[in-house]
């Protein structure tokens, strides 16, 4: 049974029996559950489920064929020194290097890692309904199995919900059997987190197979409770229909210490069976780096520096 | 390979334990005359701690005179200077926090992460805030002569033994009063490092007199002809039997005393803000809150949402080693509370409510109650209207605000009170109905300085925190 | 009517004022009141514990809708009661003359006092919460304020002296806070506080708001210590001794008891009041 048949008195109906978000209330909770402590052996662990969780990401204007195959790189064998270290969730790239990263990562060893290809438009979403269509499918021949899409802000703040959720159907339908489909929230620009838990359930009746914070291109991005909100608004989709939908913060999460808190956010709010790369992705570039120094000063003892990690 | 968070103990190293603690009289430590000493011990494990003076009456009449002699200096000393010396007092107790903390844990049980987050920091801001007051007095509502009280007898409970101190001491000093103040008897620790607290802040002897004992020392306080106010937080019994003490005498009387708070969820309550609230209303220091949220008045149209999310949210509750900085719950304080708790909890399966708790581990060692609720439970239950001041949290529906109001003052106590709506008007019109000194709207259990705090009803007299508490200390026009 | 037998008075009789009401003692009972030469005047009633306890259910039930009225209109009616009372000057003036001794002109100077002492009560209603009341600054993203309300039922005991001024004394503050009362009125000048309730009964009062009882004061001082649903006692008219035996009883359900000095003073209002602190997140 679908939770709303698309029309805007259906779709208001169902968001408005959604409990409301008190922010004090839930930037409380965050902050309480970031002084949570991590054993030593389950950081390890923890920093290896982050490694496995990120979307390796370069979205610049700047990018080239050769920076993004530097990623892909650094995306299978994220330590050359170290075969232990796991490869990355998967590379999130623009539409046209989608197909650059697919081959370059068949050619290299990574034939299990996902290219995902941000979508529809991104970062803005503002383009017709055609373009987005071309923009996805585009990416997908290419050879994009995951599409980060963006929700029109516009619509969405205008009131005009019927069409950010037939939006979401529609670019489903385009993924269906082909590709995994995240749904950019945009957060930084919903601004409440009355509209992210609103947002988050619109996208997950719409059909996302992930919800997705932010582009990366708006700040505040994945802040910690924005992404409780999000988590929150899984468990009870979950509770609601037994599916189980998949988060994944982007933007802003840099260092081990921010991945680890988001690892505690996950096991507290939505439980421990989306701890893995399935249902909670990090995207991020920089993190990568940072995690994998604190793996070696976990072998070694000592503090390590950053010209001891790859710079890609 | 799972993903757990480590026990990860504060170190004790930073608190250096003393044998025995001698009595804080005229800005010296001096031995109870009898020479008698009791132990106080850490909850969490039993061990002693260390052994503390058993003050009796000659000590109080020695600490009486110390502060009526403190008096002659204090209450002529240029109120500035006065406010300067709490400043220091402020800054010393931040300086020490964290000593301050783990010492707290350890005598009382509470985790570490409330002492270090809570307690400590707010017991300094106590006397940051009541410091500035003490030059501007005139503007404390009493009219434009206020004077202080003189010596001040203060008497407080060991549910959070430094925050009661300094929601005591700070107003007493800034006004110019002196003090004589018995800490608990099963946590004085934290009181006698704040007495070398006063040390290292050159306080003048006498100003701050601090002597330990029981509930016997605490009579000697009450009934000593030369004290003029008694200021005391505990239970609504010993409440009564002070007010019957000090009747026919003048002196002042401030009583901070039990509760039954209800926490009033409605169906448009943001939901899980609500669950962190109610569990925070509840097992916040064990439960061993005044003010506690100890009765859930849930609308029933959402009552089964609430408790699956409260259900669940309990099973995360940490409870063990109140010095692992994961540690949500702590020990009970003693096995005496933890007697009381045990025996309404039970009553509450005899009567026919039904209790759940997560599945814990309990220590082998001190005294611990698992977070725990009981649904079905009606107005006519014990511990529906009983203090347990536990981790003991009594759920009742209702289907009207009229309604829920009525069950809400349907109790002797009225100290405290929570709404959660995301519905304004419907906040105000609940807090107006609702006979109960502090209210909180969206949220729960939160405290400060300048935030009047107190009851209505037989949860006490008079208010503490704020210019409302701070006039408490002074004489004014009538 | 050409008859030369002059004109017997028509004399009031004196009863309590109870829910609106002005019923005689359930108990029958009655006592003498002379004037200062010793001569008769009046049997008022002699309250009894059980019209002590009407009062208090009388006074319990108006509670909701007095302490609800707005301020505006609780400060109205109080005004109203200057304005009905100065219409019965000359009936206060003779009254306090009789049972009091005192000249017209002492007598005339209390009323004038008590009339002033209902309006200047009267304009507390609607400040007493801006000036007691505050915001509070808070550390924390929270709205934080603190207001003064009424504490419920409250009985008030008034002076033996300057019968009227005092009745007036320790009525208008309790009524200005919101509370409902029960004034137990002087035991020896007992009729200008009975006069008053006629005062009161035709002002705007709510039943139940005011309520009056006459007799001994010592008789009812244990009953009103010892109720569980009175919430506050003004003790200015009782003897030290009694008060202390009020204020044992009273610590049964913990009521405020107070004593005061000054007759206009907004802490006998406040006094009778409690503060109330209400937190709220601020947030989007």
């Amino acid at each position: 049974m679908a939770l709303t048949d698309g029309s805007l008195p259906s779709i208001k109906g169902f968001l408005r029996t959604l409990s409301p978000v008190d922010q004090v209330g839930a930037d409380a909770r965050a902050a309480m559950l970031a002084t949570r402590s991590i054993k030593t052996a389950s950081k390890r662990w923890a920093i290896d489920m982050a490694i496995s969780m990120i979307d390796l990401t370069t979205l610049e204007g700047a990018d080239t064929e050769g920076k993004v195959k530097a990623i892909c790189n650094k995306a299978i064998r994220p330590d050359p020194t170290d075969p232990t270290v796991p490869h990355v969730g998967a590379i999130c790239v623009y539409n046209d290097m989608v197909s650059i990263a697919r081959k370059h990562l068949d050619a290299s060893g990574g034939h299990d890692i996902p290219v995902a290809a941000v979508s529809t438009a991104f970062p803005s979403g503002r383009a017709s309904l055609e373009v987005k269509e071309r923009d996805t499918k585009d990416a997908i021949a290419n050879g994009a199995t995951e599409i980060d899409m963006v929700i029109d802000r516009g619509a969405f703040l205008s009131g005009d919900l019927e069409k950010v959720y037939s939006e979401i159907v529609f670019i489903k339908s385009l993924c269906e059997g082909k590709a995994h489909l995240k749904v950019i929230l945009e957060t930084g620009e919903l601004v409440t987190y009355d509209n992210v838990r609103k947002a988050s359930f619109l996208a997950m009746a719409a059909g996302a197979d992930f919800i997705k914070t932010s582009t990366g291109k708006v700040s505040p991005a994945a802040t910690a409770p924005v992404v409780l909100v999000m988590l929150e608004a899984v468990r009870d989709f979950y509770q609601m229909t037994g599916q189980r939908i998949g988060v994944k913060p982007a933007g802003g999460i840099r260092t081990t210490k921010d991945a680890i808190k988001q690892l505690v956010l996950v096991k507290e709010t939505a439980g421990e069976e989306w701890l893995n790369p399935e249902l909670f992705r990090i995207g991020a570039s920089a993190l990568l780096n940072d995690l994998l120094m604190q793996r070696k000063k976990l072998t070694s003892g000592h503090y390590e520096g950053p010209n001891y990690v790859t710079l890609d | 390979m799972t993903f757990e968070y480590s026990s990860a103990p504060e170190s004790k190293a930073i608190v250096k334990l003393d044998p025995v603690y001698k009595l804080y009289i005229g800005g010296k430590f001096v031995a109870p005359k009898s020479g008698k000493t009791f132990a106080t011990i850490n909850p969490a494990t039993e061990e002693v701690l260390a052994k503390v003076g058993y003050a009796e009456k000659a000590d109080v009449d020695k600490a009486v005179k110390a502060a009526q002699a403190g008096l002659k200096i204090w209450s002529k000393m240029a109120p500035s200077e006065r406010g300067k010396y709490l400043y220091r007092i402020a800054r010393i107790m931040q300086e020490r926090a964290r000593e301050f903390a783990v010492l707290e844990t350890m005598d009382n049980g509470k985790p570490i992460r409330e002492t270090r987050d809570i307690d400590i920091p707010l017991a300094a801001a106590h006397f940051f805030y009541h410091a500035g007051w003490a030059d501007k007095l005139e503007h404390a509502g009493v009219g434009s002569n206020p004077k202080p009280y003189g010596v001040v007898g203060q008497i407080i409970p060991w549910n959070f033994p430094l925050l009661m101190l300094a929601w005591k001491i700070a107003p007493a000093l800034a006004t110019g009063n002196t003090v004589v103040l018995k800490p608990a008897e099963t946590t004085p620790l934290t009181a006698m490092l704040f007495a070398q607290v006063c040390e290292q802040a050159e306080l003048p002897a006498g100003v701050v007199n601090i002597v330990t004992g029981d509930g016997a020392t605490g009579a000697a306080i009450v009934n000593h002809p030369d004290i003029s106010k008694i200021a005391f937080t505990g239970s609504t019994d010993v409440g009564k039997l002070i007010a019957r003490s000090v009747a026919g005498t003048n002196k002042g009387l401030t009583l901070e005393l039990g509760g039954k708070g209800a926490n009033i969820v409605f169906e448009d309550a943001p939901i899980d803000e609500t669950v962190e609230g109610i569990v925070n209303g509840i097992f916040f220091n064990q439960g061993h809150v005044c003010c506690a949220g100890s009765r859930l008045l849930v609308q029933e149209n959402i009552q089964d949402e609430v408790l699956e999310k409260l259900k669940r949210r309990m099973a995360q509750i940490r409870m063990g080693d109140p010095l692992d900085k994961n540690t949500d719950i702590g020990a009970i304080n003693s096995k005496e509370q933890l007697k009381k708790i045990t025996e309404l909890a039970n009553s509450g399966d005899e009567e026919g409510a039904m209790r759940f708790s997560p599945s814990c581990t309990i220590p082998g060692k001190g005294f611990w109650f698992p977070p725990t609720i009981f649904t079905g439970v009606t107005q006519a239950h014990r511990i529906a209207s009983e203090e347990i001041f536990g981790p003991v949290l009594s759920v009742i529906s209702f289907r009207t605000p009229q309604e829920a109001i009525e069950k809400a003052n349907n109790t002797p106590f009225g100290l405290s009170a929570g709404i959660w709506t995301d519905k304004g008007s419907r906040i105000l019109w609940t807090a107006k109905h609702l006979r109960a000194g502090v209210i909180w709207a969206n949220t729960f259990n939160k405290f400060d300085p300048a935030s009047p705090f107190g009851g209505y009803k037989e949860s006490g007299w008079g208010r503490e925190g704020g210019r409302h508490g701070l006039s408490a200390y002074l004489k004014g026009a009538k | 009517m050409a008859n030369s037998t002059p004109r017997l008075d028509v004399k009031k009789t004196y009863k309590l004022f109870i829910g609106g009401a002005f019923p005689r003692s359930e108990s029958g009972r009655t006592y003498e009141v002379k004037s200062a030469k010793g001569v008769f005047i009046a049997n008022p009633s002699l309250a009894s514990r059980k019209d002590l306890r009407d009062a208090v259910v009388a006074a319990r039930a108006a509670h909701s809708g007095w302490s609800s009225a707005t301020a505006f209109n609780r400060g109205q009616i109080l005004y109203r009661i200057a304005e009905m009372m100065e219409g019965r000057t000359s009936q206060f003036i003779d009254e306090i003359v009789a049972l009091e001794g005192v000249t017209p002109a002492a007598a005339k100077k209390q009323v004038e006092q008590a009339i002033d002492l209902w309006v200047w009560y009267s304009g507390w209603c609607d400040k007493i919460g801006a000036i007691y009341g505050s915001t509070n600054a808070v550390s924390g993203s929270y709205y934080n304020f603190t207001i003064p309300e009424s504490l419920g039922v409250v009985a008030t005991f008034a002076p033996a002296k300057q019968s009227l001024l005092g009745a007036v004394q320790a009525l208008a503050p309790i009524l200005a806070g919101g509370n409902t009362a029960i004034l137990i009125a002087s035991e020896k000048f007992p009729l200008p506080a009975i006069s008053l309730s006629e005062v009161i009964g035709t002002s705007d009062v709510p039943g139940g708001v005011v309520n009056i009882l006459t007799g001994s004061s010592a008789e009812l001082a244990p009953w009103i210590g010892s109720h569980m649903d009175i919430d506050g006692v003004d003790a200015s008219g009782l003897n030290k001794a009694q008060e202390k035996e009020l204020r044992i009883a009273g610590a049964d359900n913990l009521k405020r008891i107070h004593t005061f000095k000054e007759s206009a003073s907004p802490q006998r209002v406040l006094s009778f009041m409690e503060n109330k602190t209400v937190w709220h997140p601020i947030g989007v």
